[in-house]
C-alpha cells in the first residue's frame, strides 16, 4: 500500500481540487505526458459523474477518484481500512459539517475527501493523491 | 435488631406489589419477607395474560424479580393450613413457617358452574400461564387431528375475560362461540345499547355469540371432540371449552381457621386491610374490603400499599376504588368507567348512538350536567383516558360535545384541559400531576422513561398513548430529523416530495435542506423518489443517491464482492431454472446457499462479472430478486392445496401473485411476506411484515411481524378476507407504511409507534378514516404498472454497463485484492474474519463424531 504519510500534495499544474468546471479545460501549465512522469490517466472527465466515484489502477494500487457537485476532484486509496476491502469508490459521496466525505459502503465510516481522515476514528486515515485534468482527461499522480 | 418476619401467601400481582412496596418503605430493614407461592413460576402480569397466546413469552410477562436479600421466594410450595395461635403456616412440603405478620394474597379461583362434563379433558379455565399452555396444546392437537374440518371452541361467559378468551381461541386457530347467560355481552360494564352494538362488532370479527342461554352439558362426541348443549337445545361441536363465568375469592384457608368472610365470599377486612384475626392481613382479589371484593388489579395494588405502609409505621387506608375497565383485545373498543349504569341519585345520561359509524357513547353526569360521574364507550374508546381523567371533576364543556364525532361541533378533550389530580394510569394510581412533575424535573423525556420513573403504563398499558400526549403538552419534543441535512422526519419529507412534485435530490436538498446530503438522506430520498416518480434507479442523478448495493444491483459482501439473487416468486423454481442457476454458479465460481426466504443466493461475484452473470440469468428467464434493495424481498409459501393434505387454499398461487405485484417496491426498509395454506402455518407467515394464513372461507391477514433482532409476531388485522379485499388491504398497508415510517424502520417498530396501534391502522386502511385510501390505491396501481426488471434494463444500456468494472482505466483487469480460499470445505473470501473458526475443533465440533454419508447406519438393528 502507498505510504500512509502521503497526505494529498498538489504538484504544480494539478487542479488542486479546484477548477475543473470546464469539462475541457486548458491546463494552466502545459500538460506533461501521462506516462512515465508519475501521472496516470483515469478516464475522460465527462465520464466521472459528480458525487459518484470510480476506481483506477495507479501504479498497481487501486485508487478511488471522486468529483464533487462543485466540480472539485479528489483521489483516495480505494481500500477501506476498516474492512480491508477495496471498495471506497463505491460509497455514497456527500458532506458532513460542510466537509466533503465518502461513506464506506461496508461499515459506513466517513472519510474526508480532502485529507483521507476517518471522521469516526482520528487514528485512521487513507492515503490521498493529487488529481488534475489534462485535455479533458482526469489523471492521478502517484 | 433482628428483622421480624412477614409471611406472604401467594405470589400473584398483588403479593408481588406488596413485597416491592414493603422493601421500598422499610428503609431500616425491620422486615424479612417469606413468600410462599402455589404457582411454579414467579409473579407475572396476569392482566396481560392473553398476550401469551400472541406475541409475549412467559419471560416478557414476568414481573421484576425481587432483588433484596431480605426476600425469600418459595415457588411451588402452597400453604395448606394456618395456625393462628402458634403464628405459623404449614406448606405442602410439610414445613411450618413462623410469622410475625401474615399477609393473605391468594387471589381468586375461576368459578366453574356445575355443568355435567366440566371435568372432561379439553375443558379449561382461563387464569394462569399453565391454563394457557394447556389450551394451546389442545388447540394444536385439535387442528392437527381434525383434517380440513372447521375447529371450534366454546367460551362459557361473555364478560370481559370471556371475550379475551374468545380472542385467544381465535388466535390459536379455532373459531370461537361465546355463551352468555345475560341478554347481552359484558353485562357488568355496558348497558343495553352498548351491548347491542358490541355484539354486532364482535360478530363481524367472526365470534359467534349466544346470549340469554346457559350451558346445559358437555359430552364427548365419537370423533374425540366435545358436544356442548345449550339451554335452548342448541348443540355446538367444539374441540375445547373454556369456562370464564366469573371468579370466586380463594378464601378456603381463611374459612378453615374461622376468619370472618364477606357475605359474597372473600376474607373480610377493614379499610386498613386487617382481618378479624390479629397479625393477619388480606389484600388483592381475596380480600373483601368492608364486604366488597374487587376483581381488578388497581384496587389490589392500593391494598398492598396500605399494608406495606402500616407495617412501616404509616397510616394508609383503602378508599373507594376506580372500577374503570377497557377491553384490551379483539380490535373492538369497549370502555366503561365510573358510575356507568347511572346508579347515583339524580344522575343524567347523555347518549349518542351511531349505528352507521358503529359507535355508542354514553356519559353519566350529575343532575346539573356539570360533573362527570361515569360513562360507556363502544366502538371508539379513543377518548377513554381523557374522559376518565374528568371523573368527579367539572366538565370543560357541554357533555354532548365531548362525545360528538369530530367535526360536529365537538370540542374534544385534550390532556391540557385535565386537572393535575386526574388519574392517568389507574392501575398504578399515577396522576397527571405526577407525570408532569417527572417531566419538568427532567427525569423523563420519553415515554419509556416516564414508565420507568412513575410506573404509569406498566400494567395494562392502556394509558401509554396518553403518556405521549402529556409529554407533548409539556413541550417535550423528540428530534425526528432525518440527518444533519434535513430537519424534517422521513415522513414529513415524503409529504413534501409528494406535494411539491420535486423529482431530484439537488432540488429537494436545495429547497428544503442544507449541504449536499450524505449516506443517510441520499438513499432515503432515492427510495422516496422510486415510489413517487418511478424510473430506473440508475437513471441520471438518481444513480448518485443509491447505496452501493442498489448502485450495483447486488449485495456487497465483506471482501467487496457481491452476492446475486434471482427472483423465485413464492419460492417456486423449475428444474430448468435450477440447472441454469447451477451452471452460472459453476462457471463463475460462486458459493451457493438456500436463503431463509426460499431462494438461492450466489456469493463471490466480482463487480466485472455481474453483467455477464445476469445476461445468462435473464436469458434463462430470471429477473432481479431485489435482495439488494430496501424493498420487497420474498413472499415465502407452503405448498397448500396443491400437495398438502391439510391445505385449504392455494398458498403458492397467492404468494406468487403477491410477489409479482410488489416486486421492486422501494420502502423504508426491507419487506418480507409469507403465505400459509392453513392454520398450521408452515410458511411462518406471522414472522413477516405481512403474513397471510388461509382459512376455509378466505384469508387471515397479519401485519407487522419480524424475525431478526427483535422478534415480533404479526398482529391480525382482519379475518376471512376474500382475495380482492386482501390484496387491497395489503396495498394500502404497504403504501401507508412507505409514506409514514422512519428511515430503516421495519413494519414491526412502525406499528408499535403508531398511536392507536393495529386498531388505528385498521381504521385508516379498512375504514378510510383519514380519507387517503384512494390515493394509496392509485399510488400502488402506478407501481404495479410501472414495474420493469432493473437488471434487464441495465443489460440494454451501454452507459449503465460501464459502471461494472473494477478499474475504469484498465477494464478487464481483475481486482487483485479479491481472493478466495477453501475453508472447511466451503469457498469463502481469503482473510479470516473475527469469530471465524479455524477448524471444526475451534467451532466446538471437534469432539462430535460426524458421520459421513457412506457411513450412515442404514437399516441397522436398533
Ligand atoms: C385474562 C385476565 C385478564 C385480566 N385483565 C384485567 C384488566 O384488564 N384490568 C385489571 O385491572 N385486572 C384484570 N385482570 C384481573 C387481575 O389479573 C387480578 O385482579 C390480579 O391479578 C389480582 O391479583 P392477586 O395477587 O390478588 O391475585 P392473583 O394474581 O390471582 O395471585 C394469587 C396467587 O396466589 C396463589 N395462591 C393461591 N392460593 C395459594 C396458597 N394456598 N398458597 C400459596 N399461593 C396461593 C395463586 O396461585 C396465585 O399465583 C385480569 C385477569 C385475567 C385472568
Ligand atoms: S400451512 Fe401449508 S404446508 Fe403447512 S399444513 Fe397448512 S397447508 Fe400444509
Amino acid at each position: 500500500m502507498t505510504a500512509q504519510a502521503d497526505v494529498r500534495q498538489h504538484p504544480s499544474g494539478s487542479t488542486d481540487g479546484a477548477e475543473a468546471k470546464d469539462p475541457h479545460p486548458t491546463p494552466s501549465t502545459p500538460a506533461e505526458p501521462s506516462s512515465g512522469t508519475g501521472w496516470t490517466e483515469v478516464c475522460p472527465l465527462e465520464k466521472l459523474q459528480p458525487e459518484r466515484g470510480v476506481c483506477a489502477l495507479v501504479g498497481g494500487e487501486p485508487v478511488a477518484v471522486f468529483r464533487t457537485h462543485d466540480d472539485r476532484l479528489f483521489a483516495l486509496h480505494n481500500v477501506d481500512p476498516f474492512s480491508n476491502a477495496s471498495v471506497l469508490s463505491r460509497g455514497v459521496v456527500g458532506d458532513l459539517g460542510g466537509t466533503p466525505v465518502v461513506a464506506s459502503p461496508l461499515y459506513k465510516q466517513h472519510f474526508a475527501l480532502e485529507s483521507g481522515q476517518a471522521l469516526e476514528d482520528e487514528t485512521v486515515r487513507v492515503a490521498t493523491y493529487p488529481v488534475r485534468v489534462v485535455n479533458g482527461t482526469v489523471e492521478v499522480g502517484a | 435488631m433482628n428483622p421480624r418476619t412477614v409471611v406472604v401467601v401467594g405470589h400473584g400481582m398483588v403479593g408481588h406489589r406488596f413485597v416491592e412496596s414493603l422493601r421500598r418503605l422499610d428503609t431500616e430493614d425491620a422486615w424479612k419477607v417469606v413468600v410462599l407461592a402455589e404457582e411454579n413460576r414467579p409473579a407475572y402480569d396476569r392482566v396481560a395474560l392473553s398476550s401469551y397466546v400472541g406475541d409475549a413469552s412467559a419471560e416478557d410477562l414476568t414481573l421484576d424479580e425481587h432483588s433484596d436479600p431480605l426476600v425469600e421466594l418459595h415457588l411451588d410450595e402452597p400453604v395448606t393450613g394456618m395456625d393462628l395461635a402458634a403464628r405459623t403456616v404449614r406448606t405442602a412440603k410439610g414445613r411450618d413457617v413462623a410469622y410475625d405478620e401474615l399477609v393473605i394474597a391468594t387471589g381468586s379461583v375461576p368459578f366453574v358452574p356445575p355443568v355435567p362434563g366440566r371435568d372432561l379433558d379439553n375443558v379449561f379455565v382461563y387464569r394462569t400461564l399453565d391454563d394457557l399452555d394447556g389450551l394451546r396444546a389442545a388447540a394444536e392437537t385439535a387442528i392437527a387431528n381434525a383434517g380440513a374440518g372447521r375447529r371450534a371452541g366454546v367460551v362459557v361467559g361473555g364478560g370481559l375475560l370471556g371475550l379475551e378468551a374468545a380472542n385467544a381461541l381465535r388466535q390459536l386457530g379455532l373459531s370461537p362461540h361465546v355463551v352468555e347467560m345475560a341478554p347481552r355481552l359484558m353485562p357488568v360494564q355496558v348497558d343495553e345499547g352498548g351491548g347491542a352494538l358490541l355484539q354486532r362488532l364482535v360478530s363481524d370479527l367472526g365470534l359467534r355469540v349466544h346470549t340469554g342461554v346457559s350451558t346445559s352439558s358437555i359430552a364427548p362426541d365419537h370423533r374425540g371432540g366435545l358436544t356442548v348443549t345449550l339451554s335452548d337445545d342448541t348443540e355446538l361441536d367444539a374441540s375445547v371449552v373454556v369456562f370464564s363465568a366469573g371468579i370466586r375469592p380463594a378464601d378456603s384457608l381463611a374459612r378453615e381457621v374461622g376468619l370472618e368472610v364477606g357475605e359474597r365470599g372473600g376474607v373480610l377486612v377493614d379499610d386498613r386491610c386487617r382481618t378479624s384475626a390479629e397479625h393477619v392481613w388480606a389484600i388483592g382479589e381475596v380480600a373483601a374490603v368492608k364486604g366488597r371484593t374487587y376483581g381488578l388489579v388497581a384496587p389490589g395494588y392500593a391494598m398492598a400499599e396500605v399494608v406495606a405502609e402500616r407495617l412501616t409505621g404509616g397510616d394508609g387506608r383503602f378508599s373507594e376504588a376506580d372500577m374503570s375497565t377497557k377491553l384490551k383485545l379483539l380490535g373492538v373498543d369497549v370502555a366503561s368507567f365510573g358510575d356507568a349504569h347511572a346508579a347515583s341519585p339524580g344522575a343524567l345520561e347523555v347518549t349518542l348512538n351511531d349505528p352507521v359509524a358503529g359507535t355508542y357513547s354514553k356519559l353519566v353526569v350529575s343532575d346539573d350536567a356539570t360533573t362527570l360521574l361515569g360513562g360507556i364507550l363502544v366502538g371508539d374508546a379513543s377518548n377513554y383516558e381523557t374522559l376518565r381523567g374528568f371523573l368527579g371533576e367539572n366538565l370543560p364543556g357541554d357533555p354532548m360535545s365531548l362525545i360528538a364525532p369530530a367535526g360536529d361541533g365537538a370540542v374534544g378533550v385534550g390532556v391540557d384541559a385535565l386537572p393535575d389530580g386526574a388519574q392517568i394510569c389507574s392501575c398504578n394510581a399515577v396522576t397527571k400531576g405526577a407525570l408532569v412533575a417527572a417531566i419538568t424535573s427532567g427525569e423523563a423525556t420519553t415515554v419509556p422513561q416516564l414508565k420507568a420513573c412513575t410506573r404509569a403504563g406498566t400494567t395494562c398499558g392502556s394509558c401509554v398513548p396518553t403518556l405521549g400526549k402529556v409529554l407533548a403538552s409539556c413541550g417535550v419534543e423528540v428530534s425526528k430529523s432525518l440527518c444533519e441535512h434535513f430537519s424534517q422526519s422521513r415522513a414529513e419529507l415524503y409529504e413534501i416530495v409528494m406535494a411539491t412534485g420535486l423529482r431530484t435530490f439537488s432540488e429537494i436538498v436545495g429547497q428544503y435542506g442544507t449541504g449536499r446530503g450524505c449516506d443517510i438522506c441520499k438513499p432515503a430520498v432515492a427510495s422516496m423518489l422510486a415510489t413517487l416518480a418511478g424510473g430506473h434507479v440508475l437513471d441520471g442523478e438518481s444513480a448518485t443517491l443509491q447505496d452501493t448495493n442498489d448502485h450495483f444491483l447486488a449485495n456487497m459482501q465483506r471482501n467487496g464482492t457481491y452476492s446475486v439473487v434471482p427472483r423465485l416468486p413464492g419460492g417456486e423454481v423449475t428444474p430448468e431454472g435450477l440447472i441454469a442457476i447451477g451452471s452460472v454458479a459453476k462457471d463463475f465460481g460462486l458459493y451457493t446457499k438456500i436463503t431463509g426466504g426460499q431462494r438461492i443466493d450466489m456469493f463471490g461475484a466480482r463487480v466485472d462479472d455481474l453483467p455477464k452473470i445476469w445476461r445468462r440469468l435473464v436469458d434463462a428467464g430470471f429477473e432481479s430478486g431485489h435482495a439488494y434493495g430496501k424493498s420487497l424481498r420474498t413472499v415465502k409459501s407452503c405448498v397448500g392445496t396443491d400437495w398438502c393434505r391439510y391445505g385449504v387454499q392455494d398458498s403458492v398461487g397467492l404468494a406468487v401473485a403477491l410477489e409479482l405485484r410488489y416486486r421492486g417496491l422501494r420502502s423504508p426498509h426491507k419487506l418480507k411476506s409469507g403465505v400459509s395454506g392453513c392454520a398450521r402455518e408452515c410458511a411462518e407467515a406471522r414472522s413477516k411484515d405481512f403474513g397471510i394464513i388461509a382459512t376455509e372461507t378466505g384469508w387471515n391477514l397479519y401485519l407487522g411481524g419480524n424475525g431478526g433482532f427483535t422478534p415480533r409476531h404479526a398482529e391480525l388485522i382482519a379475518s376471512d378476507l376474500d382475495t380482492t379485499t386482501l390484496v387491497r388491504t395489503i396495498d394500502r398497508f404497504l403504501m401507508f407504511y412507505i409514506r409514514t415510517a422512519d428511515r430503516l424502520q421495519r413494519t414491526a417498530p412502525w406499528m408499535e409507534s403508531l398511536e392507536g396501534g393495529i386498531d388505528h391502522l385498521r381504521d385508516v386502511i379498512m375504514s378510510d378514516s383519514l380519507g387517503i385510501c384512494t390515493s394509496l390505491d392509485e399510488q400502488m396501481a402506478r407501481h404495479v404498472e410501472g414495474y420493469a426488471d432493473e437488471w434487464a434494463a441495465v443489460l440494454e444500456d451501454p452507459e449503465k454497463l460501464e459502471r461494472f468494472t473494477s478499474f475504469v482505466n484498465a477494464p478487464g483487469t481483475p481486482d487483485p485484492t479479491i481472493e478466495f480460499v477453501d475453508h472447511l470445505g466451503r469457498r469463502v473470501p481469503a482473510g479470516m474474519k473475527d469469530g471465524q473458526p479455524t477448524d471444526l475443533a475451534a467451532l466446538g465440533l471437534g469432539g462430535v463424531p460426524i458421520t459421513d454419508g457412506a457411513r450412515i447406519p442404514m437399516g441397522a438393528p436398533a
